[in-house]
This record gives C-alpha cells, sequence and structure tokens, in this order.
C-alpha cells in the first residue's frame, strides 16, 4: 500500500486519480459489466432453469424412480428378502405380521391404494386388491396369513407377493422395458405377447411418417421458397403474408378444417363426384388414416421450412447463376450444379425444424389420424392423462428424446451442423 | 338389480309438479369469497352455472371462477398436489375419475349425510342417493348414458330402423360407416353381447384373454367400417353430416342434434351404459375455502337443484327425490322425462358401468386393444 502515495512514474504502474492502478480499476469496472450483464439475464436464465429444464429432468427422473413400494411397506420389503418365489409357496406369517404393520399404517395415511395402482400397472387386479383389504386390514388379528388369505384368496397366492417383491427396489428398469414392449417374468426378460405388442411399432411409425412429412414440406416449399427469393420486393412481400397467414390462424381450425375438405361428405370429395372422376358410393377415405395426417401436418409445418429456406435463398447472389449460365450451362445445370448446392444450408434447417416438430406432434394426428395415423406421443399424451402411469409415459418420453438427439448427431455427421443456417 | 329398481322409481314420478322450496341459505362462517369451479364446458358447464352457481351467487354474493379442465382433471390434481399449490376447489368428474383420485387420495372424503342437504321429506342423503354414491369421495350430479344414435334417412337400409345395440354390428342390414369410441371400454361389453354372452357372465368372460379375443374379433367384422372418435362431439357431427349412419356418444349429445339442430337422427336406447357425473372436494383445502365449498354444495345438490339442471340438458337428477321435480326444457319448452336415459321405455335392456372392474383391468385391456387398433 505505500507505493500508491510515491509517484506514479517511479514504478512503472499507470495509476487513476485517486491513486489506485489502472489495471485493478479496469478489472473492477469489467467485473462490474459481466456481474449486471449476468444480472440482466438472470430473470430468464432463472425461468428457463425452473420452467424447462427442471420439470424435465423431474418427468425423465420419473422413468426409474419407484421408491413408492419402499416408502409405503419397508418392513414388508426387508422380510421378503428371505422369500424366494421360486419355491412355490407364498411367505409365511413372519411376511405377513410385517404386512399387517405397514397395511394398517398405509391405510391410516391413505397410501394403500397409491400402492395398489402402482402394483396394478405389474400385475392387473392389484388395485381391487388393495382397495378391498384397506378397511378390514384395521381389525384383523393374528395369524396374519389367515386373516388376509380370509379377505381375498389371492393374498395367498404366490403371484402376488412375486409382484410386490419384484417392485420393491426404488429404481426399477420396469418402466423402460415396457416401453419397448418388454416385461419382467420369473424367465427373465422377455417380449410381451404379440397381441399387445404397440410401442415399437408405433415408434417406427412415428419415425416413417415424420420423415414422409418432411419430404412432402420440402418438396412443397422449396418452389415456393424459391419464388418468393427471386420476386422483387413488393410482389414477395404479398407472397409472404399469404405464407404467414395460415401461421396466425389457430391450430384447431385448421386441422378441422381438413376434415371438413377432406372428409367423405366433403368438399373434395363433392367436386370429384361432379366432375364425375369418383363415382358416388365409393368416394375417396382421405380423412382419418395416414393420408389425413400427412396431409394435415404438412399444411400445418410449411411455413418452418419455407422460412428457413426463403432467407437462405435470400443471400444467394444471382450472379452465380448468371455466371454459369455465360459459361454455357443451361438452366438446369446452372440450378443443379450452382444454386442448389448453395440452398443446402437451408434445406438442412428446415428439414431439422419439421422433422423435430412433427416426430413429437399430437392434437393433429389425435384429431384426423383415425388408428392408423397416430403417432406415439398419443400414447404419451394417454399415460400422461387418463391412465396415469406417468413412469411409463416418461420412459417413451426418454426414448423419444434419446432418438432425437441420436439423429441429431447422425445428421451433423452427415450434413455438418455449421451447414444449418436459420437466416 | 338394486340401482335398477331406484331409477325406475325415480322416473316414474317425473309427471308430478314441482313443490315451491325456499331458498333461505344458512350464513357461512370464514368462508372465501372466491371459488374456482372445474367443469367440462360447453352445454354441460352451461346448465351447472344456470341451475347451481347463478342462484347461489345471487344469494351470497361468492365470485365463481370457471375453469374447462374436467377432461384432464386427474392429471392436473396430481400435479397441482405435487407442487403443493392446489387451485382449485370443486372439480367435476365422471365416476371412475372420482375413484382414481380418492385412491390417490387427491380428493377428500365426504360423509353424505353431514354435508349433503337431506330431501325435503327428510329421507337422508345417503338414502335419497342410494347407489349413486361409488366412492367415499363423489358427490353425484347427475345419470348419463352412452348410447347409439343413427340417421333415420338412409336409403340403404330399406326402411329398417336399429332396434338393438347388436344391429350396429350388422353390416348386411345396415350397412355404412359407424362411430366407435377410440378406448375399449363399452365396446367390449357390446361387442360380447352381440357375440351371445349373457348379461350375467359378461364381465367373468372379459376376465380371460380369451373373452378379450373374442371380443376383439367381433369388433373384427366391422372394423373396416368404424370411424373411431376420441371427443364427444365427434358422433354428433358425423352423424349431421352424413360421414356416418351410426354411432355412439353420451346421450345429452345426441339430445341436442335430435331436438336442438333438428337433424334427421333418432335415438336406440338398447343397452345404453349407465355413469354417474359428479363433484369431488380436492384433497387439502385451506379451511376458509372449504368452508365455502360446503356450504355451496349443500346447496348445489340439494333435491331441487340437481331438479332444475335437466332443464337445461338431458340427463337424469343423480338423487331419487329430484326427479319428480323434472320439467320441461326451458327453452325449447318440450317435457324432458321421455329425454331422461332413466325413462323406463329407455331402459329396456341397461348396462351400469363397471367401474370396479375396468379400475383393475383398464391397463392391460387397453393396450391389447390399441395394438389391435393400430394393426
Amino acid at each position: 500500500m505505500s507505493s500508491t502515495i510515491s509517484d506514479p512514474a517511479s514504478d512503472g504502474v499507470v495509476r487513476a486519480a485517486d491513486g489506485t492502478p489502472l489495471k485493478q480499476r479496469l478489472n473492477r469496472a469489467l467485473r462490474r459489466e459481466k456481474l449486471r450483464s449476468f444480472l440482466l439475464i438472470l430473470p430468464l436464465l432463472a425461468f428457463i432453469v425452473l420452467s424447462f429444464i427442471m420439470p424435465i429432468a423431474d418427468m425423465l427422473f420419473r422413468s426409474v424412480e419407484n421408491q413408492i413400494v419402499e416408502e409405503t411397506i419397508p418392513l414388508t420389503v426387508v422380510a421378503l428378502k428371505e422369500w424366494d418365489p421360486a419355491s412355490g409357496e407364498a411367505p409365511g406369517e413372519e411376511v405377513f405380521a410385517a404386512f399387517h404393520a405397514d397395511f394398517v399404517q398405509a391405510f391410516k395415511d391413505k397410501k394403500h391404494t397409491r400402492l395398489g395402482l402402482r402394483l396394478n400397472y405389474d400385475e392387473p387386479g392389484m388395485s381391487g386388491l388393495f382397495r378391498k383389504t384397506g378397511r378390514p386390514s384395521t381389525k384383523m388379528q393374528p395369524p396374519y396369513k389367515e386373516a388376509f388369505i380370509k379377505v381375498d384368496e389371492d393374498w395367498g397366492t404366490v403371484e402376488t407377493w412375486a409382484v410386490i417383491k419384484q417392485a420393491s427396489p426404488a429404481y426399477t428398469d420396469g418402466y423402460f422395458l415396457n416401453a419397448v414392449d418388454a416385461h419382467r417374468t420369473a424367465k427373465g426378460i422377455e417380449m410381451v405377447p404379440e397381441n399387445e405388442r404397440i410401442y415399437l411399432f408405433l415408434f417406427g411409425r412415428t419415425m416413417f411418417l415424420s420423415i414422409v412429412i418432411t419430404m412432402s414440406c420440402l418438396l412443397l416449399g422449396y418452389p415456393i421458397a424459391f419464388l418468393l427469393a427471386s420476386l422483387p420486393l413488393r410482389s414477395s412481400n404479398m407472397l409472404m403474408i399469404l405464407v404467414l397467414l395460415p401461421f396466425w390462424t389457430s391450430l384447431l381450425v385448421r386441422t378441422s378444417a381438413w376434415k371438413v375438405l377432406l372428409q367423405q361428405q366433403g368438399v373434395v370429395n363433392d367436386f370429384l363426384v361432379w366432375i364425375g372422376l369418383v363415382n358416388d358410393a365409393d368416394r375417396l377415405i382421405m380423412i382419418n388414416n395416414q393420408f389425413g395426417t400427412i396431409v394435415a401436418m404438412t399444411h400445418i409445418l410449411l411455413p418452418f421450412m419455407i422460412l428457413p429456406l426463403f432467407s437462405v435463398m435470400k443471400t444467394i447472389s444471382p450472379n452465380y447463376v448468371r455466371a454459369a449460365k455465360s459459361l454455357g450451362a443451361n438452366d438446369w445445370t446452372a440450378f443443379w450444379k450452382v444454386y442448389f448446392p448453395q440452398s443446402i444450408p437451408g434445406i438442412g434447417a428446415g428439414a431439422i425444424l419439421v422433422f423435430i416438430l412433427s416426430i413429437g406432434y399430437y392434437i393433429t394426428p389425435e384429431l384426423v389420424g383415425g388408428t392408423s395415423g397416430i403417432f406415439i406421443s398419443n400414447r404419451i399424451a394417454y399415460h400422461i392423462s387418463t391412465s396415469l402411469n406417468w413412469g411409463l409415459a416418461a420412459a417413451l418420453g426418454t426414448i423419444l428424446l434419446a432418438l432425437v438427439m441420436l439423429l441429431f448427431y447422425v445428421y451433423d455427421k452427415i450434413v455438418g451442423i455449421d451447414n444449418v443456417k436459420l437466416g | 338389480m338394486k340401482l335398477r329398481l331406484l331409477l325406475l322409481a325415480a322416473a316414474s314420478g317425473f309427471t308430478f309438479a314441482a313443490p315451491v322450496q325456499s331458498d333461505e341459505l344458512p350464513a357461512c362462517d370464514n368462508c372465501a369469497s372466491e371459488m374456482t369451479v372445474v367443469s367440462w364446458g360447453g352445454a354441460y358447464q352451461n346448465s351447472q352455472v344456470k341451475a347451481y352457481s347463478d342462484p347461489y351467487a345471487a344469494m351470497t354474493g361468492v365470485k365463481f371462477i370457471y375453469d374447462e379442465s374436467s377432461n384432464e382433471a386427474v392429471a392436473k390434481l396430481r400435479a397441482m398436489n405435487e407442487a403443493g399449490n392446489v387451485t382449485w376447489d370443486l372439480v367435476d368428474v365422471e365416476g371412475p375419475d372420482a375413484v382414481r383420485l380418492c385412491d390417490e387420495g387427491l380428493a377428500m372424503e365426504i360423509n353424505a349425510d353431514e354435508d349433503l342437504a337431506a330431501a325435503p321429506d327428510g329421507t337422508p342423503a345417503s338414502k335419497d342417493f342410494g347407489e349413486s354414491l361409488i366412492s367415499g369421495c363423489f358427490i353425484p350430479q347427475i345419470v348419463f348414458s352412452t348410447t347409439f344414435g343413427y340417421r333415420t334417412d338412409v336409403a340403404a337400409w330399406n326402411g329398417a330402423t336399429p332396434t338393438s345395440v347388436c344391429d350396429v354390428f350388422d353390416l348386411e342390414k345396415f350397412p355404412g360407416k359407424r362411430a366407435l369410441e377410440k378406448r375399449p371400454k363399452k365396446n367390449i361389453e357390446w361387442a360380447l353381447l352381440c357375440d351371445g354372452v349373457s348379461k350375467a357372465e359378461l364381465y367373468n368372460v372379459m376376465e380371460t384373454d380369451e373373452g378379450i379375443d373374442r371380443a376383439l374379433a367381433k369388433l373384427d367384422t366391422i372394423k373396416d367400417d368404424v370411424i373411431w372418435w376420441s371427443a364427444g362431439a365427434d358422433t354428433p357431427q358425423l352423424l349431421a353430416d352424413g360421414e356416418i349412419v351410426i354411432g355412439s356418444t353420451y346421450n345429452g349429445r345426441l339430445f341436442s342434434v335430435i331436438e336442438e339442430q333438428k337433424q334427421p337422427v333418432a335415438m336406440l336406447w338398447d343397452y345404453q351404459v349407465f355413469d354417474f357425473d359428479g363433484w369431488i372436494i380436492p384433497a387439502g383445502l385451506p379451511e376458509d375455502r372449504l368452508n365455502r365449498v360446503k356450504h355451496f354444495l349443500k346447496f348445489a345438490t340439494d333435491t331441487q337443484r340437481l331438479a332444475d339442471q335437466a332443464k337445461y340438458i338431458s340427463y337424469g337428477p343423480a338423487r331419487a327425490s329430484s326427479a319428480p321435480l323434472v320439467g320441461k326444457h326451458e327453452e325449447l319448452g318440450i317435457d324432458m322425462a321421455p329425454h331422461m336415459p332413466t325413462d323406463p321405455a329407455n331402459m329396456g335392456n341397461i348396462l351400469v358401468n363397471n367401474i370396479e372392474w375396468w379400475a383393475n383391468y383398464a391397463d392391460d385391456v387397453d393396450a391389447k386393444f390399441q395394438a389391435w387398433l393400430a394393426k
């Protein structure tokens, strides 16, 4: 500190008016600046962490979380460790006594039915069994084994206890197994019976339909974007409004409009019958199937393809094409060899945007998809809001997220993420 | 069946005149001045507002906030409960959801005789509501049914009209597209009944894997001609457009297509499936809000109020003592009694939603049903 009083020139340190070294002052000012900008983005950061990242992480965690069994019937979980389902006999009195103590407590806390619902995912009937046993459990006298079996014979079966034992660990892979049409049996992991397999099939269909939708968006969007980019500003702005107009219309209205257009007694069929192209008796079925889903979703997602394409094409100088032509290329060669490669970043951006949006689409397939046009997201929604099997919904969601990440990675390897331009 | 007797007894009295009931409300101590009521929106919520909330607000000055989320009520209540911030005071749900919410500990248990008003003749609420009290948390309002409507102008039927639910499966006599719900519930039951299973054996058959396969095989015979709906408004719309010739939906929806919109559609009541709809109170409400809800409920589920609701929509009141008070439609001026699912003429063959069975097997059957649908 003594140096602050001395002559500035003597030690070569540049000082501010109050004598502190300028470097120190500058650092302090910079730090203050950084802090201020951090404080400026803090609300947004906090908002994103709280409302986006944390809920997603919490939801994904549910795909393996299974503490409910251990928390609701802790004594039973310990007592069941000794018991082996392979013995072919129901557990003995000590397990039933532990279970009785747990169960009465759970009944008091009104948690026994909750556990029943959880176990019902593994074995249909458990929910009813637990609900039924609720009130009688408080009046039971030892021996408890007989007392439970008196309420319902199912308490005496090996299967019931095997389900409880299997569901005991605090973490489970059961939801993930279910999400790929498998389950754990006494013999190990097995596929579920043929007539119950659905999820792998739906994942496949979701991928397939999303690719088809992306391709049809590209086929329809490319010429429009090209037109928009090459027209003079006045008319291209006019057209741009037409592209954006459906954007500002409610999603549900647009989807319902397709119903009116495409149904068998709808506008398109009426017209086809009127001009005699289609017989009145066999009108085309264009809605409530895959075709309906593809048409409606292509329409809804088209702006997401056109806008990035347009903004990239805007930056392509017409001089290149002119140069190619002056060097002897015909129209097609000039377009294909010179113009098209330069528009690829726009295709990349548009395709990613449309594909990722369509892979998680839910409401349109639900409304116009019938049975052959529904996506995996419709099953996720079902498990979230109707069956309340949030663990399975989380597992399906996690797989979907992983699939998107994987495709993104593959895409990066093939096209290169640097080649994507949004404008 | 006990329920059937109760419904019959209720329905037989439809024509009596309504006695006037005094509208004196007891004072409400330590009560919130606002309540958030959740229901289904549309004509149904409207009937509740007109029959319950508006008169109550006029008497007490309470402010009502309406939410239309009943469709996702179970999932949303669970999420609110986990977040520790339940913003709803009263939620309208269907019977199965009420059982579910009660099982999850998300709905409050009630004491029917204490929390609900007795009938005008002094019959305690628990007896007056009777079988409709399907769960300790459930406060019933209406009986509704899922049934079929068909177009009356189908040329290909040569003048025949469907009289049995099995006509839905008869493509030769009644050709044309059908609409069924995109859920196994009810479809499985109807398919098996039309495949020769007796009503008494129905759920025993369904409990076996073969039973479900048998039902799906029966549904297979019409699969190519079915449009699967997921919203109750779909079938009425499809019927009005002529997209389908026959389809299942809720009886109130069909009432409005037939009587309000005057479309050429008629009801097929055979094997209608009865369900209850009513209120639940979310668990863990603060005291002042709970007091308000209870005060409102005692009023809104009394005999007169439940009968009033039937002026606006064709669903039957859930308490026996309300049935004789059901009168005419508020705007159309037609007698509502013949349009009630509980009218004796409509009750030839009925099923009652087997909540207990479906609570156990819904996930399993649904997986099979969806896999079948996807094929």
